[in-house]
């Protein structure tokens, strides 16, 4: 039978996908604007947070509206509840980014303290995972949720390796170093952070699709 | 809701069991699945067939209620959810040509035995239907004549039971000074009410309610509502509604019927949130059809 709430609901996804292009946007944006101490590039990406903030107000309306005028059940209460959810982690996602571009600028006019290599791979896990989370969603697909939340680890690691560089290498040899060293351990930290929104959207994912909580029961992944 | 997660008890892991065609043990429904409360069971239906004459109306249905619990059957109209609760008290006896197999058992007791006495059976478990039907008595009499009816005599005991019951139904606050006038006069949802008392009046132990609110309007229906949670804290309650939100919020226990077929039972929150069987997802988010 065709219903109108299924249009409804497609159009839900839709604005979680965008807002999903949007924050990867912002998170490569960030991390660009760092590597290259670009700071137009970084302002960009502070800007166009506005957005992304004021889609999750949009969406947030939506998934009221449609609880309250339809009362939704089973898979199409935990597929609205699961939207509610992840346009939050997405609109914290975009504010992290922010953060990362503002560690740029603070930056910027300081000569690079080092190439940067281990930030700009874990900007790039931050935005794969935030990626493969919004297309688990779409397509329903737990195995990719799986992956995401078993790829935490991956950039844990990379965080761990960027702090323990520019800790042992730069700021406790030469002190010096701090004021450039600091804010890119911040970038990480920041990066690191969105990883965990990833995986916490992949584990709304899977209730949403199995109706099973895997949050904090990592057992129930395998 | 109690915080005990009755459905632990309910294996989830692996396809879904075949439905049992044929005996099954005492405390599993006819999915094969042990049944969500863990009390015993104040009724059960055991593979119960039934046929309005030729036409089967029922396949094999198996499910137990709890004590001082409510159920709600649900389904699309014709799935059979009538005609099972009608069973439950022998209403069924009244349609000619019809035929039941199976078991259906009361404490334990086979209510289909000819031992079992069909008005003493109506007794323990009333029932109130989907449109009011009071007797065109005074609000007073319509409690009092199935009490004498049933052998209670002396105006004294007579009175306490009528003012009981209509306390119990919610319902005496606002008659209370109006005993003698024609129960027709009152509202639709306080003719319910007053049906309800007139099924309380007799102490029983099970009470079915087939759509008692379908012709009510929402204040009524709330009180209706409200009125079903109270009173399953003394009786069993099973209620057969089309309205999937009352559904939700009255019942502890839900099973989805189609067709004849039970499809699913179990607990009312997780029947809601995440049904197991297809059908009973497409049906509670109207899919179905």
């Amino acid at each position: 039978m065709h219903r109108h709430f299924d249009e409804e609901l497609q159009q839900l996804k839709n604005d979680i996908l965008r807002m999903g292009a949007l924050a990867q946007e912002a998170i490569i944006n960030s991390v660009d604007a760092l590597r290259d101490r670009d700071k137009a590039a970084a302002q960009k990406v502070i800007d166009s947070d506005a957005e992304l903030d004021r889609l999750e107000l949009a969406i947030d309306e939506k998934c009221l509206d449609l609880i309250v005028l339809h009362q939704p059940m089973a898979g199409d209460l935990r597929f609205i509840t699961t939207a509610i959810k992840l346009n939050a982690e997405l609109e914290r996602i975009g504010d992290l980014a922010v953060d990362v571009a503002q560690r740029a600028l603070s930056i910027s006019d300081k000569p690079l303290l080092k190439p940067l290599v281990d930030i700009p791979k874990l900007g790039e896990t931050a935005k794969l995972m935030t990626g493969a989370a919004i297309e688990a969603f779409i397509k329903s697909d737990t195995e990719l949720a799986k992956k995401v939340v078993l790829s935490d680890s991956e950039a844990d690691n990379l965080k761990r390796g960027v702090e323990k560089e520019l800790i042992n290498d730069y700021m406790m040899k030469d002190g010096s170093t701090a004021d450039r060293a600091v804010p890119l351990l911040l970038a990480a930290r920041h990066l690191e952070r969105i990883c965990d929104h990833a995986v916490t959207m992949a584990e709304d994912i899977i209730y949403m699709v199995d109706a099973k909580v895997v949050r904090h029961h990592p057992e129930e992944l395998k | 809701m109690p915080n005990v997660d009755y459905d632990v008890r309910i294996k989830t892991e692996g396809p879904r069991p075949p439905l049992v065609r044929g005996p099954v043990a005492l405390n599993m429904n006819s999915l094969g699945e042990a049944d969500v409360f863990g009390a015993e069971p104040k009724i059960s239906a055991r593979c119960v067939n039934f046929y309005y004459g030729s036409k089967r109306a029922l396949n094999n249905i198996s499910i137990d209620f709890s004590p001082r619990r409510v159920t709600s059957i649900i389904g699309p109209s014709g799935c059979g959810k009538s005609t099972f609760i009608r069973l439950l008290n022998r209403m069924h006896e009244l349609v000619p040509g019809s035929r039941l197999e199976g078991e259906i058992l009361l404490d334990g007791m086979d209510i289909l035995s000819p031992a079992c006495d069909a008005a003493e059976l109506r007794k323990r478990v009333g029932m109130v239907f989907q449109k009011p039907n009071p007797f065109p008595k005074s609000i007073f009499e319509n409690i009092a004549y199935g009490l004498e009816v049933n052998g209670f005599t002396g105006r004294n005991l007579i009175e306490e039971k009528v003012v009981d019951s209509l306390k119990k139904a919610a319902l005496w606050g606002e008659i209370k000074d109006r005993l003698k006038d024609s129960a027709l006069g009152l509202s639709g949802g306080q003719q319910q009410r007053l049906c309800i008392a007139r099924c309380l009046a007799v102490s029983p132990e099970v009470i079915l309610f087939d759509e008692p609110c379908a012709s009510l309007d929402p204040i009524s229906t709330a009180k209706i509502e409200e009125l079903i949670l109270e009173l399953k804290k003394d009786y069993t309650i099973v209620i057969v509604t089309h309205n999937m939100q009352q559904a939700a919020r009255v019942s502890d226990q839900t099973a989805f019927f189609l067709m004849g077929d039970l499809i699913e039972t179990g607990r009312t929150d997780r029947i809601f949130k995440a049904p197991r069987d297809k059908r009973t997802e497409d049906y509670i988010t109207g899919r179905f059809g």
